[in-house]
């Protein structure tokens, strides 16, 4: 007989184990889901954990996992912040959308100009956009007590009709002969995130690192870090201790919220280029799975964020080369998430084989 | 040692591969926005990729992948293709156009062709079809056939094309029935069911007995079939599935002779850069059979039509036309020019409601 026992405090080796173990079990199941879909599982698994790194084109793939991979990092440490304190901000989606609107606003307000404080003017733009936006789901469970996850996903749907109205209305390309999308940033030097294009890098990368660092200061260093862990696991003895949960809700929120921003910008005016309809590939959503995957920790949610861009990467090869349906491949970063919260169970307890005691 | 071992197997693998592949064959790529499953848009052209893998058997290999976003994205498994060896690789959706021409750049020596863009170059071609042909004929349906003279149209997003599609049939409608009414309803979305069954419902409730959509779904006909005595028409495939009530007709996006003749052109070295709108003439917009729902001699109104139309001696934009405001657009007899239909950000007289934007 299997039982199972509350672990008196979490088991520190599982902890650093459990995401590992998600990742080998994830590999055996979709190599299952794989060979039932008549591919050879061996090959589907190395095509898209081992080929964007070192096949013959990895010198293409490896900057793509930075370029893929920074979005996530940037807005998962905003996230875990909140998380950790139990706030919870489901509406990165929509900050990061928001974010992008106001900072290639500023950038195409002031086209065709040149000088180098337009950029910088940019990214402070987009990351009071993204806060802005957090700011009415915080404010109104400060104020009302209302649901955050609630309101900040639904605040995704109005952030996507302000997107398409932008793209085809206030942000249109006036030489786009009528269609939907703004001009391409990537050909207005001033409000340019590149640094070098076919490095993977630009400012956004640059952020993505500066924020992990900066989180692991907060976290492990700083009074506020203090906080919000002692929010998270012991609400009661936070309160006791002094803690103001308004004021950290706001704080949480607020900085997930410009951090979300701040990946909104630096992808519209790099990778993406411009505002358009279809702007958002949901790195919001897919960052709360980095978050949890990387145990909220920051050096964690950086390999997780390397983890994840390396399956979508992976992934689009294995389609084009192996034929395999992009459901699959969803299916399969799915069950990452699916497998790591499955094993999550061993951190906090412990299996006991045997019957203890029979009646 | 070991892994030194591993990395020649697979280098080695990988040399036979491409060796394999090296032999003739033409590689072609295809980028899509949707799934190969979702009914409509991306379906289509996956049946336009089957085809030049029928046709050519195994002087050809393509490669797809599916619902890739319009962004870097898109850049990257463009890239992707033209490193493993795609000769032509087709981009099927406008929000790949800066993408296409980037990935060009790099690539000299791929081919690529862009749906429904306007962005060439020396090896980027663009391709789109003229289905405000198919607009017509259905507006010609649509006019005999509504019986409260309330016409629903679920539009997607205001850009020249979707408003190109409202004109056309608007004007064949009055033609037929001058009382015709027009209900439009933007959904801002190219495929999403529930969103496109409410503005569906919610036309039915204003009295609309017709609806005509250009968003991908078949969820519209689902609503008109729940609703009774209401007709649909099939958007980009022939969702024939709900024939002969309530999809009377449909227009049918039909890529596959475009595809081989691109692909055709790679093999035999006389790919050019080409700008190509074609419509019901040269088979790039099919209508899809008229049911037995509509009557004898509206059918054959309707095909009449449609023969016009193939052979160019009808133009479905013909004067006299003004605009919604009342200026004179066309006079007796002129027809429109492409560069203005390309752009159309304009009603034509009649219809109610502004284009949001």
């Amino acid at each position: 007989m299997l039982k199972l026992e509350k672990r008196p405090q979490p088991s520190q080796f599982w902890t650093y184990l459990t995401p590992l173990l998600a990742v080998a079990l994830t590999m055996i199941a979709g190599g299952v889901l794989f060979a039932f879909l008549g591919k050879d599982p061996i090959v589907a698994i190395k095509t898209i954990f081992w080929d964007p790194l070192f096949s013959e084109f990895a010198f293409y793939y490896r900057p793509q996992l930075l370029v893929k991979g920074a979005p996530l990092v940037l807005i998962a440490i905003g996230l875990s912040l909140g998380f950790r304190a139990g706030i919870w901000n489901i509406g990165a989606e929509g900050q990061y959308i928001i974010g992008a609107i106001t900072g290639a606003g500023v950038g195409l307000a002031f086209y065709p100009m040149e000088a180098w404080y337009i950029f910088p003017l940019m990214v402070i733009a987009g990351a009071l956009g993204g806060w802005a936006w957090s700011m009415i789901p915080a404010l109104l469970k400060v104020k009302f007590g209302t649901n955050e996850i609630l309101v900040s996903l639904m605040l995704v749907y109005v952030a996507e009709q302000l997107l398409a109205s932008m793209s085809l209305g206030l942000l249109k390309n006036p030489e786009g002969f009528g269609f939907p999308g703004s001009r391409n940033l990537n050909d207005y030097a001033s409000a340019n995130s590149w640094i070098h294009q076919n490095a993977g890098m630009h400012w956004g990368v640059v952020a993505a690192f500066i924020a992990v660092i900066f989180a692991y200061v907060l976290l492990n260093r700083h009074m506020l870090g203090f906080q919000i862990r002692l929010t998270g696991e012991a609400p009661r003895a936070a309160r006791f201790a002094g803690v103001n949960p308004n004021r950290l809700i706001l704080i949480c929120l607020g900085t997930s919220g410009a951090l979300a921003g701040m990946a909104g910008l630096f992808e519209v005016s790099g990778p993406s280029g411009q505002i358009s309809i279809d702007f958002n590939a949901g790195y919001g959503f897919t960052a709360i799975i980095v978050a949890f995957l990387g145990r909220l920790n920051p050096i964690g949610i950086l390999l997780a964020g390397a983890l994840m861009a390396l399956t979508y990467i992976g992934g689009d090869i294995a389609q084009s080369k192996l034929g395999l349906p992009s459901a699959a491949i969803q299916l399969f970063q799915g069950m990452l998430l699916f497998f790591l919260l499955a094993v999550d169970m061993l951190t906090n307890f412990r299996i006991r084989l045997g019957q203890k005691e029979v009646a | 040692m070991k892994r030194r071992t591993l990395l020649a197997t697979a280098a080695m693998a990988m040399g036979l591969a491409t060796a394999g592949i090296a032999e003739d064959k033409t590689k072609v790529g295809f980028v899509y926005v949707g799934p190969v499953g979702d009914g409509g848009w991306t379906y289509e052209h996956n049946n336009g990729r089957l085809a030049v893998e029928e046709k050519f058997g195994d002087k050809v290999e393509t490669v797809f992948v599916e619902s890739v976003p319009e962004g870097p994205d898109a850049e990257r498994v463009m890239t992707q293709m033209a490193l493993e060896g795609a000769d032509l690789i087709f981009t099927t959706s406008f929000g790949y156009m800066d993408q296409t021409i980037n990935v060009a750049k790099k690539f000299p020596n791929v081919k690529f062709e862009h749906a429904t863009g306007y962005k060439t170059a020396p090896n980027v071609s663009v391709y789109s079809a003229r289905f405000y042909e198919g607009r017509a004929v259905q507006g010609t349906i649509a006019g005999r056939m509504t019986k409260s003279n309330v016409i629903g149209y679920i539009a997607s997003f205001p850009i020249p094309e979707v408003i190109r599609g409202i004109n056309s049939a608007y004007i064949h409608a009055k033609k037929v029935n001058p009382d015709v009414q027009f209900k439009i309803v933007w959904a801002y979305t190219w495929f999403d069911p529930a969103k496109e069954a409410d503005a569906a419902k919610a036309l039915i409730e204003q009295g609309a007995d017709v609806i005509l959509q250009h968003t991908d779904s078949t969820a519209p006909q689902a609503a008109a079939q729940a609703a009774g005595n209401v007709i649909t028409f099939g958007q980009a495939s022939d969702m024939s599935e709900y024939a002969p009530m309530p999809r009377v007709s449909s227009i049918i996006d039909n890529w596959a002779p475009y595809y081989i003749e691109r692909t055709q052109a790679v093999m035999d070295g006389t790919w050019e850069t080409v700008n190509t709108w074609n419509g019901i003439g040269k088979g790039m917009v099919g209508i899809g059979e008229i049911s037995d729902a509509v009557p004898a001699e509206v059918k054959a109104e309707a095909l009449a039509l449609k023969d016009a139309l193939g052979s160019g001696e009808y133009h479905a934009f013909t004067g006299p036309l003004n605009k919604q405001d009342g200026t004179p657009w066309l006079a007796e007899g002129e027809v429109a020019d492409d560069g203005t239909l390309a752009g159309m950000n304009f009603y034509v007289e009649g219809i109610e409601g502004t284009i949001p934007n």
